[in-house]
């Protein structure tokens, strides 16, 4: 069990959790709770899609938490997912971002393992004869099968690959469960994905307030001129906030509308630019699509690492991969269907110019984060402020509401225990 | 490359290296409105994770095909994207020029570096790359057909505002 640095007397107001402690971006020792309870057990985290290793012997580096994995294609049609850590002298093994291979060999010592990190081969395990000797070895009682990569748990749901260290995790789709998995279904309903490309960046701020980010429907229509202006995300849609059963994962599910001034959503919002006019608005040029069924937005959260984006034409995952309580990384991976014409994936990487690191709208995500941190590292004992849309839990029918956050640390502070 | 540079002019060559020391005192001194002039209007400018230009994966940072779209970047960077302002020293060297082929005009690749400082901070290198460029002799005057910034960097420090 861990220890605590200080004792965790938390003021977290009501249950409601329409307070969160600024200690909870910046203890150390509540980090590390997290990265055992949150990352390393108990949950399914998301580590890539399919069609990034679509043959045998391809595999990526993804991470964990703050652990490395492999993700490797094997023979057949599995996936496996192995700890990017050798089994010898804890040498992280793997130093390629994608490649192909037959085995994984440690540059150390030669250790060799198959795909799916049994170790198959040990240098010297018999000794080197001299003469008569033999000269060192491995004990008698050495056993390969004992020595293999760490084997995560692995559930590969419609091209999406998800990974656990804890062997004994719940079945994927009853972790998600059916009111967000319904969401997930539309965007990954088995067809085949083709991969457009990545953009990584380092956000320094905590891991969670990305997640509280893709949980707060009352930002988009504020900080963000271009969905306010253009009607792409406001607080006048029709909106619904869905939440699985424990609080943990939700989905923000809009309609677009076609923006312009509304005094009761544009009235005194400085970000609202009614005279804006592109030169090319091209970067705007949606498509409806069938499988859309009525929503033009889904964004999911998938607790604790994965943000799923389908935004008009755009479809992204956003990969948490934190670095401590002050910093993470974020990884997206554009993609697009196998069905597409070139017409179609055009336009999904022309509105990506909306995403991304320099994107419309998400650049300046970024930098609120940072600027969240900066906030959070200036006091010990203050906490946020949660109450848009009352101090309850669960989902909503519309987007004027902090909700899906309440819930979020609902769930975080049973399993913490904080 | 090797064969074709001794095929430019020094005339030329001077005319090139003036027109990216002065794209980067545009850049640097922060003369955003000046940006999209340094193009041609049917421009392509993009800015590409090196991973994705050597993978053949399409997705670019920023992606732009025309002048337009430079200026609503601009509109964008001045007026609407919230962030957190920061100086840029844009450092090109090591221009590798040839003729064209394809159309009047050239090619250069460049090396850059841009150095970002930010209020009450250190300098920090934010964006290492090459460019890979055609430009176009418009009259006399040169100006960007194409400007496709590969960067090195695996990771953006948070976000990317400003024209590289």
């Amino acid at each position: 069990m861990d220890t605590l640095s200080r004792p965790l007397e938390l003021d977290w107001d009501t249950d409601a959790c329409a307070r969160v402690p600024y200690r909870l971006y910046t203890d150390a020792a509540i980090y590390e709770r997290e990265l055992e309870r949150l990352f390393y057990r108990n949950h399914w985290c998301y580590v890539g899609l399919a069609a990034e290793v679509p043959k045998p012997g391809d595999f990526k580096r993804s991470r964990i938490g703050e652990r490395e994995v492999v993700v490797t294609r094997l023979k057949g049609d599995g996936i496996s997912v192995v700890e990017n850590r050798c089994a010898h002298r804890g040498v992280q093994f793997c130093q390629k971002t994608f490649g192909t291979t037959k085995t994984f060999v440690c540059p150390y010592h030669q250790w060799s393992y198959d795909l799916k990190g049994n170790l198959i081969g040990v240098p010297f395990r018999k000794g080197v004869r001299q003469g008569d000797v033999v000269n060192g070895g491995m004990p008698d009682d050495f056993e390969l099968a004992s020595h293999g990569l760490t084997q995560l748990a692995v559930e590969v749901w419609n091209g999406v690959i998800f990974a656990s260290f804890d062997r004994d995790v719940e079945p994927l789709r009853d972790f998600v469960g059916p009111e967000v998995g319904a969401y997930f279904e539309r965007v990954f309903d088995g067809r085949e994905l083709t991969l457009l490309g990545y953009s990584r960046q380092r956000i320094p701020g905590n891991w969670k307030l990305m997640q509280e980010n893709i949980k707060d429907p009352y930002h988009p229509g504020l900080l963000h001129t271009w969905f306010v202006t253009f009607g792409l995300w406001r607080a006048d849609q029709q909106s619904q906030m869905i939440v699985d059963a424990r609080g943990r994962h939700a989905a923000m599910v809009s309609r677009k509308n076609d923006g312009g001034r509304s005094d009761a959503v544009t009235s005194g919002v400085t970000s609202f630019k009614e005279n804006m006019v592109l030169h090319d608005d091209r970067v705007l040029d949606v498509v409806v699509e069938p499988w859309w069924n009525g929503p033009t937005v889904t964004m999911l959260t998938l607790f604790p690492s994965l943000i799923v984006q389908q935004q008009v034409n755009s479809l992204s995952t956003r990969h948490i991969q934190p670095n401590g309580t002050g910093s993470f990384d974020f990884v997206w991976t554009h993609f697009g269907f196998a069905g597409d014409d070139a017409e179609m994936t055009r336009r999904r990487l022309r509105q990506a110019n909306l995403f991304g690191p320099a994107g419309y709208v998400s650049a300046d995500d970024g930098e609120v984060i940072e600027f969240s941190q900066r906030g959070y590292a200036q006091h010990g004992d203050l906490a946020t402020v949660c109450e848009l849309g009352g101090r309850g839990q669960g989902g909503a029918e519309h987007n004027v509401t902090e909700v899906l956050i309440r819930s979020m640390y609902g769930y975080y502070r049973e399993v913490m225990e904080l | 490359m090797n064969a074709a540079v001794t095929s430019i002019s020094v005339e030329d060559r001077l005319r090139i290296e003036d027109l990216y020391a002065a794209y980067a005192a545009c850049l640097d001194d922060a003369r955003f409105a000046e940006w999209p002039d340094f193009f041609t209007d049917d421009c392509v400018y993009r800015i590409v994770p090196r991973e994705n230009y050597d993978r053949g994966l399409p997705l670019a940072t920023l992606s732009f095909e025309s002048k337009g779209m430079l200026r609503d970047r601009v509109y964008a960077v001045t007026e609407t994207l919230f962030h957190e302002p920061y100086y840029q020293r844009h450092i090109i060297s090591g221009l590798l020029v040839r003729a064209d082929g394809d159309a009047d005009g050239f090619r250069v690749q460049a090396n850059y570096v841009v150095i970002r400082t930010k209020a009450g901070a250190l300098s920090e290198v934010y964006n290492a790359g090459r460019y890979l460029d055609r430009i176009a002799d418009e009259a006399g005057t040169l100006r960007f057909r194409e400007k496709i910034c590969v960067f090195d960097s695996e990771l953006i420090p948070n976000s990317l505002i400003y024209p590289i």
